[in-house]
Order: C-alpha cells, then sequence, then structure tokens
C-alpha cells in the first residue's frame, strides 16, 4: 500500500488517471443503484431531448436517458474490457511462457502465428471472429481477447527469456520440479511487472476496440447500453441534443487515456532505465 | 539493381506464409460456422436439389484441401465468389467500393505524415518545455479517442454548427475533408512524436556540427541533413500505420455513410452474407500485409546500414 502511494506522489498523472479509473469503476459496479431513470425504458413521447433538469444529458432516439445509460453502460464496457483482456492475458501468457522455455520448431511455430495476428489490423481480425461466431456480447468478448493474446505473448517471451536462462531455475530444474511448477512458480514471477503494465494499456485498448464493434452494430446488441453502441445513432443527436453524442465519447476517451496514463506510468516505475525525461 | 531485386525477393519470402496464413483463415470461416455451407450458399428456404447443385457448383463435395486450392486459385485470379443477398460477384463489388476506401486511407496518411511531420519539427526545434508537454499530452489523446466519436465530433463543429463541409455522403472532394481528418489526426500524433525524437537525435550528431562549421545554411542543415536523417523510423512507422488506417476507415465510413469496402464487410456481417465478409477480408489484409511488406523494403533500401 505504501508503495502505491509513493508511486502515485512521484507520478502525478498516473495518480489523477487512477483517480478517474476509480471513478469509473465504482459507477460500474453500483450502476443500478446511481441511475436516475431506468436505463433501457422507452419513452417516445420525450425522444430527443435536450440537456434539462430533469435528464441533465437529455435522452436519445427512444427518449431513454442519457446519463442513466452512460452509467449502466460503464458496466458492460468495463465488464467487457476486463473479461477480455483477462482470456487473452492467460492465454498470451502461456504461449509466452512456452516459446521462451522450448526454444527449436515449437518457439518458431508459435512466435509466427502471434507475427500474423499482430500483421492483421485489430478491426479485421475482430470482424472475421464476429462472422464466425455472430454478433453479440460474448462474441465480442472473444474478438477482443484474440486481439490480446499476440501482445502478451509477445511481451511475457521477452520478459521470461532471460529468466529462464538464469542460475536460480537451473537450480529448480535440478532439484526436479515440473516444468509447470518452473514456469509458474519460478518464471512467471520474473515477468510480472511488464505484464501488469501492459494489462492497464491493453484494458484502454480493449475498451476501444469493443465500443467501435458496438458502433458498427457489431458487438453489444441494443437494447443493452453501451457506450459505443450510445454513439451508433449519434449522428441523429448532433441537431437536436449533441450532449447525448457528446457524453459517451468522453467517457471512453477518459477511461481509455487513463489506462494507457496508468500504463506509461507503471512501465516507468519498474524499469527506471525508461524514466520519463 | 542487383540488392534491390534481392531485397524484393526477401520480402517476398517472408510475406508469402503470412498471406497463406490469412487465406487459410479467410477460407475457413465458411466451414467453421455451424451449418452446411451448401445450405448457407442456397438460403434456407432453398429445396434439396437446389442445395445439392449449389454443392456442386461450388465444389463443396470435394476434400477441404482441394477446396482451399480452387479458393486461393481462384481468388488470384480475382475470382471471390458471389453474394448470397444479391448474386453479385464479390470481386466486382469490391472493386467499385476500394476506390472511396483508398481515398480515405490515403488522405488519412497524408494529413498524418503533413500534420505529424510539421509539429514534430517545431517541437524538436523549440527548446520550450511546454510545447514538449503539448505534443506529449495531444498525441496521447489522439490515441484514446475513438475515431468514430472524432468522426461525429468533427461533424458536430464543422457540418452541423458552422455549415462548412458536407456531413454525409460522397461526391465533391469536399466530402473527403472530414473522414480524412478523423482518420488521420490519431496517426498524426505517432507521427509528431516520432519525428520530434528522431530529429533531437539527429541535431546532437556530429555531423550536424561538421555542416555547420563549413558555412551550409542553417534551413539547409535542418532539411537536408536533419530532416533527412530523421525520415527513416517516420517512413517505417507511417508503413506500418497504413494498416491500421485501411482498416480503421470501416468506423469512419459508417459515420459518414461513405459506400466503401469497410461498410460492405460491416453489413455483410450482419446480413450473413459470408463472401462478402470473405473477400472483403481477404483484399484488406493483402493489401495491409503488402504496404507492410513495401515499407519494409524502402527503409532497407534507404538505410545503407541495414541494407547488408
Amino acid at each position: 500500500m505504501n508503495t502505491w502511494f509513493s508511486f502515485f506522489r512521484r507520478d502525478v498523472l498516473a495518480g489523477a488517471a487512477f483517480l478517474i479509473l476509480v471513478v469509473v469503476a465504482l459507477a460500474a459496479a453500483a450502476g443500478p443503484w446511481l441511475t436516475p431513470y431506468d436505463p433501457v425504458a422507452v419513452d417516445l413521447a420525450s425522444n430527443y431531448q435536450p440537456s434539462s433538469l430533469q435528464h441533465p444529458l437529455g435522452t436519445d432516439h427512444l427518449g431513454r436517458d442519457t446519463l442513466s445509460r452512460l452509467i449502466t453502460g460503464a458496466r458492460v464496457s468495463l465488464g467487457i474490457a476486463l473479461a477480455s483482456t483477462a482470456a487473452g492475458l492467460v492465454a498470451g501468457t502461456t504461449i509466452g511462457l512456452v516459446a521462451a522455455w522450448r526454444r527449436g520448431l515449437a518457439e518458431r511455430l508459435l512466435l509466427q502465428v502471434v507475427d500474423i495476428l499482430l500483421a492483421l489490423p485489430e478491426l479485421l481480425l475482430a470482424i472475421t471472429a464476429i462472422t464466425v461466431l455472430g454478433r453479440g456480447t460474448m462474441a465480442t468478448v472473444v474478438a477482443v481477447a484474440i486481439y490480446a493474446v499476440p501482445s502478451f505473448a509477445r511481451i511475457v517471451r521477452a520478459a521470461a527469456l532471460p529468466v529462464v536462462g538464469s542460475e536460480f531455475v537451473l537450480a529448480a530444474r535440478a532439484s526436479g520440479a515440473s516444468v509447470v511448477r518452473l514456469l509458474v512458480r519460478h518464471v512467471l514471477p520474473g515477468c510480472l511487472s511488464p505484464m501488469l503494465a501492459h494489462t492497464s494499456v491493453m484494458l484502454g485498448s480493449a475498451i476501444l476496440l469493443a465500443s467501435g464493434l458496438s458502433f458498427l452494430g457489431l458487438g453489444v446488441q441494443p437494447p443493452d447500453a453501451e457506450w459505443g453502441a450510445m454513439l451508433s445513432r449519434g449522428r441523429e443527436l448532433l441537431r437536436t441534443a449533441p450532449l447525448g453524442a457528446i457524453a459517451p465519447g468522453v467517457a471512453i476517451t477518459a477511461t481509455v487515456l487513463s489506462f494507457s496514463v496508468l500504463g506509461d506510468g507503471l512501465r516507468d516505475a519498474a524499469d527506471p532505465r525508461r524514466m520519463r525525461r | 539493381m542487383a540488392p534491390a531485386a534481392r531485397l524484393i525477393g526477401q520480402a517476398v519470402l517472408r510475406l508469402a506464409p503470412v498471406l497463406a496464413a490469412i487465406s487459410l483463415l479467410v477460407f475457413s470461416i465458411v466451414h467453421v460456422i455451424p451449418g452446411d455451407p451448401a445450405v448457407i450458399a442456397a438460403g434456407l428456404e432453398a429445396s434439396p436439389a437446389t442445395v445439392e447443385r449449389i454443392r456442386r457448383d461450388l465444389g463443396l463435395d470435394r476434400p477441404l484441401p482441394v477446396q482451399y486450392g480452387r479458393f486461393v486459385l481462384r481468388a488470384l485470379r480475382g475470382d471471390l465468389g458471389m453474394s448470397i443477398r444479391t448474386g453479385v460477384p464479390v470481386g466486382r463489388e469490391v472493386l467499385d467500393r476500394l476506390p472511396h476506401t483508398a481515398i480515405l486511407a490515403a488522405g488519412g496518411v497524408a494529413l498524418a505524415v503533413g500534420l505529424g511531420l510539421l509539429a514534430g519539427l517545431c517541437a524538436a526545434l523549440s527548446r520550450h518545455v511546454l510545447v514538449d508537454r503539448l505534443l506529449t499530452a495531444g498525441s496521447l489523446l489522439a490515441a484514446s479517442t475513438p475515431s468514430y466519436w472524432l468522426a461525429l465530433m468533427l461533424m458536430l463543429v464543422f457540418a452541423v454548427t458552422l455549415g462548412w463541409l458536407p456531413a454525409i455522403g460522397v461526391g465533391t472532394p469536399l466530402h473527403y475533408v472530414l473522414p480524412c481528418l478523423a482518420l488521420g489526426l490519431q496517426s498524426a500524433g505517432a507521427v509528431a512524436r516520432m519525428t520530434r525524437a528522431t530529429v533531437r537525435d539527429v541535431l546532437g550528431q556530429d555531423f550536424l556540427r561538421a555542416a555547420r562549421a563549413k558555412g551550409v545554411p542553417e534551413w539547409r542543415v535542418l532539411l537536408r541533413h536533419g530532416l533527412r536523417n530523421a525520415l527513416l523510423p517516420v517512413l517505417t512507422l507511417v508503413g506500418l500505420r497504413i494498416g491500421g488506417l485501411l482498416a480503421g476507415t470501416v468506423l469512419v465510413e459508417s459515420v459518414f455513410a461513405v459506400p466503401g469496402v469497410g461498410r460492405m464487410m460491416v453489413d455483410a456481417v450482419v446480413a450473413r452474407d459470408f463472401p462478402v465478409v470473405q473477400g472483403g477480408v481477404l483484399v484488406v489484409a493483402a493489401m495491409v500485409v503488402v504496404v507492410n511488406g513495401l515499407t519494409d523494403v524502402a527503409a532497407r533500401a534507404l538505410d545503407p546500414r541495414v541494407r547488408g
């Protein structure tokens, strides 16, 4: 706890980013108790309303309260990002560890697959995955997880390579530790700090990709509130209730920015050579 | 000319497995989805006889490796199959729509390079800390902003509020200004940061001091010796980003109702028109991979140190 406190005192930007993320996380956790209206309640008589005391951020094309949908959307967007990043982390870490451990053909094959996945733009990969799986929240989680796998694999392998060759790993191996135990207990701890930094950055990228897919109508399906999906009819809001189109984008940008600032801060703190000039 | 030929040969060798993997990925879409590909192609209401005819016509009764081989050979000839929904050849559909997407991507790249170089050069030359901070903050902000939301905001300001530019559709060159801005601004930040870093790096080198010492005018020192040597990493960065920009048009085309390849793919996913999705993904992915390969060749050709 103390080290975290001193980290945020040294890196004020990362501290501010962390505070923003706490607010978003609170909105996600306490969503249903915070929303002034039912986020899916249709009220066609009062659609496209500008900001007012009753509806601080106005209403959308079906008369739903934008503020309530924004708060509910925090849970959906953050949930998708957490689930997909966790899945990508587990799969990518496994690939990275195996590639660092088994040199030779296995490593070359794994790295070739990782490189091909990295060479493809994330949107193309996601569209391919969603074509196979069909649209929806689950398909979005899988698509974003696939996008997260190769970068985790690369980072974990790079961090694990020097550890695998170190003497304490050799000692553990000599004393008869199994490969799994060796990798999880001895090699993995040495990779944790770059993994932590990349997890933060990846959570931001996951939100960006997932909201983009929902914006296109391929991700979270109506009537569920999601920040990207709220913008999919944003064009119609511009003339009468522009706040409805502005607010979800601000929420996405602030959250993504916070995740990447926090990730950069964590990376710099873990590696003194990369301290900001 | 021999080294150039060798470079290209190396690039082709490196690209071939990637392109093969992409074609395999795209080919397997129809075979991985639940359901019989022949039924999907014929439509759910088709009679069993029609389904069998289509199975034979499309070669779906052949072993999978044979089917894959035919798929690749046909794709190389530009035959990407027929749209299930409209019956139009996918290849023609892609060709019709590709110009819009290409204009958006090219405009986005041009904007990113122009703005990025200018801002990066200014930041490198200014000794002010504030300029540095602003640039870093700006590029970080740009990277975190969803392009489709930026597109909406540009539309709100320049089309709805000010009325300077058309909001949606295509037709005049003016229609492409806002979409290209929405696409390019994100990469402009990255280009600016890279330019600043490399120019500053080069400015400290001995050969610049030597050039100044022998009396080369300052502007010439900066452009001929400074910028030229700083450009290589920027070129590599831009080349790698063109892929993302090409795919990123999917989102921007949606906002501005541009009838490009991206919009076509999204509509096809929704309508479950698989050949169209396959064709779109194959063409865009191949373009991305080839552009990345060309960047690599160009970077090696321009840099005597990597030419080796």
